[in-house]
């Protein structure tokens, strides 16, 4: 009896996480083609990067984080903080699908008068602050997790870095802080994706060994393959256990993802695609 | 002339903690430097709200950004060498683009560092900060100012830089005075010549003028600590009121308080103008007077750039 019980609970935890991860990859999939679209419209922008930063996006804005896309300043929102900004089109596709603003206006990227400026801009709900000088974020996220401290809130900060970006002294000046200060509602997580705009990470100026270097500032760190919703939500919600430290997920991904001839290229860190391969990669996303 | 020389950085540091006692949002960072920029004061009593980042600066700038999205007033200090050049990237992108509620108050700007030498000796600090756009950039010329002008900003909300020294200056104000952002306060009236002066200077200035009474000159001498928002009114007003003005600072003569002054005169009202100030070149290490002396920071030089100025006048 007990046996069947525990059969059955073990079904229904397999089957909602098959549901979950099903949702989840329905809405990267848009989220893609989001991508893929604003930056062919704006004519400019970083296809790389934001492609292989879906997965992690689209688990924090539809599954991880608490945030009220109807009331944008509300006090204990969880606070998400895009260190790389140059990724915002995953971001600002997120914002659209939760339903800060019309996905209409994703088309309006990096153009004149738009609220969705080439790199994020606090004049969008639901961006708490402005980045894309590279390295800051942590900080800003130290802060954050510092203020809700102050003021005994439980909201949790979580901050996507750049694997380049870790190249930032700052980065680790802030990396120190938080362990110092033993700031437990801070997540970041790294999109591994190996690559920078010169090339490779490990040839530009090597980042590896990467998870020791978080360690030895005293953060608790997780690997995970970046693209795998499961991973990434595990890893994040197992962290939230481990108390008084910060924590971080080196999330390894591929740049350009789901898009063929954008997987592993540097020539797409920024660069838009023309006609012809807007058309490919679209139809790539299922669209058409 | 003067008798009470202080500390600005001290009243800065009292009047943290007095505005501690009085609001729960102040919070306040430092940079390895509390016990020189007397944020220690508030330390000492509020250690939950005082955060000291090591010698970190970038950090500390986007930490106290972080802070300030969370509802905090935030005062970040150290030496204006380290927190505005080491810092200014991050001022630019998380504090002042996004017009965050954060105070970087510093101290030990410009030669009068002294010994250090020209590796911590910033003229250039004025400069930098007045170009950002959303930023508002104060020196208070004593420390009734600097009371007065900490408590100001502490109640306007956005992004101010606000630039002490490390020696002590002479008390020229009462505490009646009252800072506003945006007007200068006159503290000598006069017509035949007008000397705009931030800081440190403003004694001198004041020195000048009854040295150029003497000679049977009428100076009036006027304190700019607000060189952003600048004061426009009350320069067209000196201008054409006195035909030719005198600026005196201690920083670098491009792009200080007097750049910013000779702006507003040659568009507006041109006159007979001459800046005094460190002539673009870096300092060097010793006795803060000699430095003063040396690089013509004193109450003589600005009366021979007020007689000067005076003959180009006629």
């Amino acid at each position: 009896m007990i046996l069947k019980q525990m059969i059955t609970m073990k079904e229904n935890f397999v089957k909602s996480r098959e549901e979950r991860t099903k949702r989840l990859e329905e809405m990267a999939l848009k989220i893609r083609r989001h991508i893929i679209r604003e930056i062919y419209e704006a004519g400019s922008g970083h296809p790389g990067g934001s492609l292989s930063a879906t997965e992690i996006i689209t688990a924090l804005y539809f599954h991880i984080m608490k945030h009220d896309p109807k009331n944008p300043k509300w006090e204990n929102r969880d606070r998400f903080v895009l260190s790389k900004g140059h990724s915002c089109p995953t971001l600002y596709a997120a914002l659209a699908e939760s339903g800060y603003f019309d996905v209409k206006e994703l088309l309006t990227l990096r153009k004149l008068g738009s609220r969705l400026q080439g790199h994020p801009s606090m004049k969008i709900p639901g961006i708490d602050i402005c980045t894309g000088s590279l390295g800051q974020g942590l900080s800003v996220a130290v802060g954050m997790a510092l203020g809700a401290r102050l003021d005994s809130r439980l909201y949790r900060v979580f901050v996507l870095l750049g694997d380049g970006e870790l190249q930032c002294g700052e980065v680790w000046e802030a990396a120190m802080a938080a362990a110092h200060y033993k700031l437990g509602n801070i997540t970041a997580i790294v999109d591994r994706n190996r690559l920078q705009i010169d090339g490779n990470t490990e040839t530009i100026m090597s980042l590896e060994p990467l998870p020791f270097k978080f360690k030895a500032f005293g953060w608790h760190v997780t690997e995970v393959n970046g693209h795998n919703f499961n991973e990434i939500i595990d890893a994040i919600e197992k962290g939230f256990k481990i108390k008084g430290k910060p924590k971080v997920i080196i999330a390894h991904t591929t740049k350009g993802k789901g898009v063929s001839f954008m997987e592993g290229s540097v020539a797409f860190h920024g660069k838009p695609p023309n006609d012809e391969q807007f058309k490919i990669a679209m139809k790539e996303l299922g669209e058409y | 002339m003067f008798k009470d020389y202080k500390y600005p950085r001290e009243a800065y540091g009292k009047t943290l903690r007095e505005l501690g006692r009085e609001r729960k949002d102040i919070v306040v960072l430092d940079a390895d430097l509390s016990s020189s920029t007397k944020t220690k004061f508030f330390a000492d009593e509020f250690p939950d709200r005082f955060f000291n980042l090591g010698v970190a600066e970038q950090n500390m700038i986007g930490v106290a950004a972080g802070l300030a999205t969370t509802g905090k007033t935030v005062f970040a200090s150290s030496f204006a060498m380290f927190v505005v050049g080491r810092g200014y990237d991050q001022i630019r992108q998380s504090i002042v683009y996004p017009k965050l509620n954060v105070k970087i108050v510093t101290t030990h700007a410009g030669i009068t560092v002294g010994g250090d030498g020209a590796s911590h000796q910033i003229i250039e600090d004025i400069a930098l900060m007045s170009v950002l756009p959303n930023m508002n950039v104060f020196v208070p010329a004593d420390c009734v100012e600097t009371e007065k002008m900490i408590r100001a900003i502490a109640d306007h909300k956005g992004p101010v830089y606000v630039r002490m020294g490390r020696s002590k200056v002479p008390t020229i104000y009462d505490d009646s005075f009252e800072f506003h952002p945006g007007r200068a306060s006159i503290l000598k009236e006069g017509n035949d010549i007008s000397i705009i002066a931030i800081g440190i200077m403003v004694s001198k200035a004041l020195e000048a003028a009854e040295e150029l009474k003497k000679k049977g000159i009428s100076a009036r001498v006027i304190n700019m600590s607000t060189v952003k928002p600048l004061d426009e009114e009350t320069i067209i007003k000196a201008a054409r009121e006195t035909g030719g003005i005198v600026t005196a600072e201690e920083h670098n003569v491009t792009m200080g308080m007097g750049s910013a002054v000779a702006s507003v005169l040659s568009e507006k009202y041109p006159v007979s103008m001459f800046k005094c100030g460190i002539p673009d070149v870096f300092g060097e290490s010793g006795d803060y007077k000699e430095l003063m002396e040396k690089y013509g920071l004193t109450a003589d030089n600005v009366v021979k750039t007020s007689l000067n100025v005076l003959k180009r006048k006629r």
